[in-house]
């Protein structure tokens, strides 16, 4: 253990400790700008510099580990003036249009500037106005040079959590830049528009591309039905802009927020995802089946999952050989959409060029996703526009709303039914607890053989995760599989997507069945979600996903009467003709650069 | 624009495929064609299983290593005190008249590109200019129209 004094404190920490997470313990504040906690340490900002007592100049308090004996200051005039200096340096290279700029009241470096409270600049502006060129090419964010301070957490983001760098540090001196591969446009890049840089960006550099404006002309645009989707995961975390702590379920308030907004029919995400168990979940028993009895040589497993937009782009740039392993059915926000505007539109009788269809997603992939070209199998865009948890939040605050003391409301209907199965979609490793419950039913005719359905080792936050369930007492159709070990594993972050996909490459992969997320803890961490985020954050919001889970009367997708529906109704059954219309996809190569 | 995939295999072969390995692979290449084309840096990222937005970073660190087009013969003019003090203006301005290109700049047969570079080590004997990597010093305009009209020639 280490001792030091911090401002004449006391403090015992252990080695490794920086001097800044001393300082924490102490709760002393020490402003910091490039440290992030999800992020290596970089410490190129320097608005963390703290005084040591003997030390000829100040310190970096994120880059120093705490020693012994140190006597540290962290509020000197020195001090001071340094941060004050270093905040207008960064100033001084950022295009400070504060009142026009997304991220007005949600930026690190605004709130650093009002901390120090600048009168007149004392440095010149170095942003020329005719040089500023804004990268909006990605239909999910957009990437403003005039406004990076090149702190490089985004650098660190793309690089540690998504291993895909398709940002670098470009050039040197007043010239360095975040760029792309040769400055091309973000579209055309190995991008995922995974958006956790969006997420972590501490400036307006990085936002996600908005569409509030088009939604509110949807929703007052009298000859327009307006309907909504939200996934799971939004109801964990839409609260931490709204006032709460993370972890809390909002559910019930969210629903009334979005029907007092105007929307026609607030309707769920989760439906549509209990509806791609029941597809996914027989696409893998078919697979299954057609390798283990038909002796098809040319079926491909592991079958990988396909909800995860980022995922689906990273592979189709970076592993494109092993796009046939791809489940094909498309993500719940695409089987809405596609539903909306056939199967909806039938039932309530609406015209469905007349119905306007937007999701409320974690995730600024989704809005790339709404826009392939492929999602439009209605004969419309199946999905208009994708808004994050982050512009829900804004819509409530425009509209005035006091979301705290708002009523609790139930999903209209049709598809806002839901089952815990399908909340849980929301965390790492929910998608196949969800696969598991049903499918093991299919096969067995018995639930699966964990206490209260909770498929504990799919669990958790650690990257990747394997789990082995043994196939027992199988019903007639599905005896092929009698003491089969059906081999799953879950990867959440790119960079363990990575991993695993190497392992099947290397033919080390011994799947049937993975689940795949692009986004550290799954969609909970999404980059879509309200700002910050680190692990305590993520761990807090996956509890309230399996606590949500825990209160539904109903958790296996199958017993969703509203699924039972559609497929008397409409689709016939898992895989058909219809199902295959509507509710499947393909993927496309990409370039790996 | 030139062919590079096995140059590429090549010089991972002989620096080995680890990340450390990227400078020298990058060397070896503009030895070669004197500038590094976008296939030629994706090339190197697969080899090394790194991002090309990386190798880009890199590469555009380093006034040495060019990505975009450059001539055969790359002429790089000192440009800081000593070389300006001694008369660098004179030397660019003769350039650009015998080479109808800017600074910056490549011919259209793709011969010859002017560049100006940071202090080559050549202070004592300024002004000074690098063509690819032979230094030539003490220059006058006449000297270097003489240095350039030899070049043509080859």
């Amino acid at each position: 253990m280490i001792n030091l004094l911090i401002n004449d404190k006391k403090v015992t920490v252990e080695e490794g400790t920086t001097v800044l997470a001393a300082a924490k313990t102490l709760n002393i504040n020490i402003p910091t700008l490039c440290n992030h906690d999800d992020l290596c340490v970089a410490g190129n900002c320097r608005v963390c510099v703290v005084e040591q007592t003997g030390a000829r100049t100040l310190i970096a308090s994120c880059a120093t580990p705490a020693a012994e004996g140190m006597d540290i200051h962290t509020n000197t005039l020195k001090v001071r003036n340094a941060r004050k200096h270093i905040v207008e340096l960064l100033l001084s290279e950022h295009r400070s249009d504060c009142t026009k700029c997304y991220k007005n009241q949600n930026c690190e470096l605004q709130s650093l500037a009002n901390e120090f409270a600048f009168g007149d600049h004392i440095f010149l502006s170095l942003i020329e106005d005719h040089a500023i060129n804004i990268d909006r090419s990605s239909p999910s964010f957009s990437k403003d040079d005039s406004k990076c301070i090149r702190c490089q957490r985004c650098v660190r983001t793309c690089s540690e959590l998504q291993q895909v760098s398709a940002i670098s540090v470009a050039n040197k001196g007043a010239h360095q830049k975040i760029s792309s591969f040769h400055d091309r446009p973000m579209s055309h890049v190995v991008c995922t528009n995974c958006g956790q840089c969006v997420n972590r960006c501490p400036t307006g550099a990085l936002v996600e591309k908005t569409y509030i404006d088009q939604v509110w002309d949807a929703i007052y645009d009298p000859d327009k039905h307006v309907v909504v989707q939200t996934a799971p995961a939004v109801r964990v975390a839409l609260g931490e802009d709204l006032g709460y702590d993370p972890g809390e379920r909002v559910t019930g308030k969210m629903v009334t927020a979005l029907k007092q907004l105007g929307f026609n029919s607030v309707l769920d995400t989760d439906f549509s995802a209990d509806l791609t168990i029941m597809e996914e979940g027989t696409e893998l028993l078919t697979r299954l089946k057609k390798a283990l009895v038909d002796g098809d040589t040319k079926v491909s497993l592991p079958m990988f999952t396909s909800c995860s937009p980022g995922w689906i782009k990273f592979i189709e740039h970076k592993f494109p050989e092993f796009l046939p392993n791809l489940s094909t059915c498309k993500s719940p926000q695409q089987m809405f959409g596609a539903l909306a505007k056939t199967y909806y539109a039938k039932k309530r009788n609406i015209d469905p060029s007349k119905i306007v269809s937007v999701s409320i997603m974690p995730c600024t992939a989704k809005k790339f996703e709404a826009d392939r070209p492929e999602m439009r199998s209605s004969g419309y865009k199946d999905v208009d526009y994708v808004l994050t948890t982050r512009e829900l939040a804004v819509m409530i605050k425009q509209a005035g709303l006091d979301f705290k003391n708002l009523e609790e409301s139930n999903y209209d209907s049709i598809m806002g039914e839901s089952t815990g199965a399908a909340v849980i979609f929301g965390a790492t490793g929910g998608v196949m607890e969800a696969a598991l419950r049903t499918a093991y039913e299919i096969v067995t005719g018995r639930e699966v053989p964990f206490g209260n359905l909770n498929i504990i080792p799919v669990r958790g936050m650690e990257g990747v995760k394997e789990a082995t369930i043994k196939i027992e007492g199988c019903v007639e159709a599905w005896k092929f599989l009698e003491g089969a070990e059906l081999k799953v594993a879950i990867a959440h972050g790119l960079v363990n997507a990575n991993k695993i996909m190497k392992m099947t490459r290397e033919g080390r992969a011994p799947y049937h069945f993975v689940e795949i997320m692009a986004c550290p803890g799954g969609c909970i961490g999404g980059g879509g979600q309200p700002i910050p985020t680190n692990v305590e954050i993520r761990k807090n919001r996956m509890k309230a996903i399996y606590s949500e889970d825990a209160h539904m009367v109903l958790r296996k997708s199958h017993d969703n009467p509203e699924v039972k529906a559609i497929y008397e109704e409409f689709l016939e059954s898992p895989n058909s003709h219809k199902s295959h219309e509507l509710l499947h996809t393909h993927y496309v190569e990409r370039d790996d650069y | 624009m030139y062919q590079v995939g096995n140059l590429v295999r090549e010089l991972s072969d002989k620096h080995g495929r680890v990340r450390e390995s990227l400078m020298p692979i990058l060397q070896g290449i503009v030895q070669k064609h004197n500038y590094l084309t976008d296939e030629a840096m994706v090339e190197v990222a697969r080899e090394l299983d790194i991002s090309a937005a990386e190798v880009y970073g890199t590469a555009s660190f380093y006034t040495f290593l060019e990505t975009n087009v450059k001539g055969k013969y790359v002429i790089r003019v000192c440009k800081t005190i000593t070389c300006s003090m001694k008369g660098k203006s004179d030397i660019i301005q003769t350039l650009e008249d015998i080479l109808k290109i800017r600074v910056g700049e490549t011919t259209t047969d793709r011969q010859f590109s002017l560049v100006e570079t940071n202090c080559i080590g050549w202070c004592h004997k300024a002004p000074a200019i690098l063509i690819n990597e032979m230094p030539y010093t003490e220059l006058t305009p006449e000297k270097v129209s003489a240095i350039i009209k030899d070049y043509m020639q080859k």
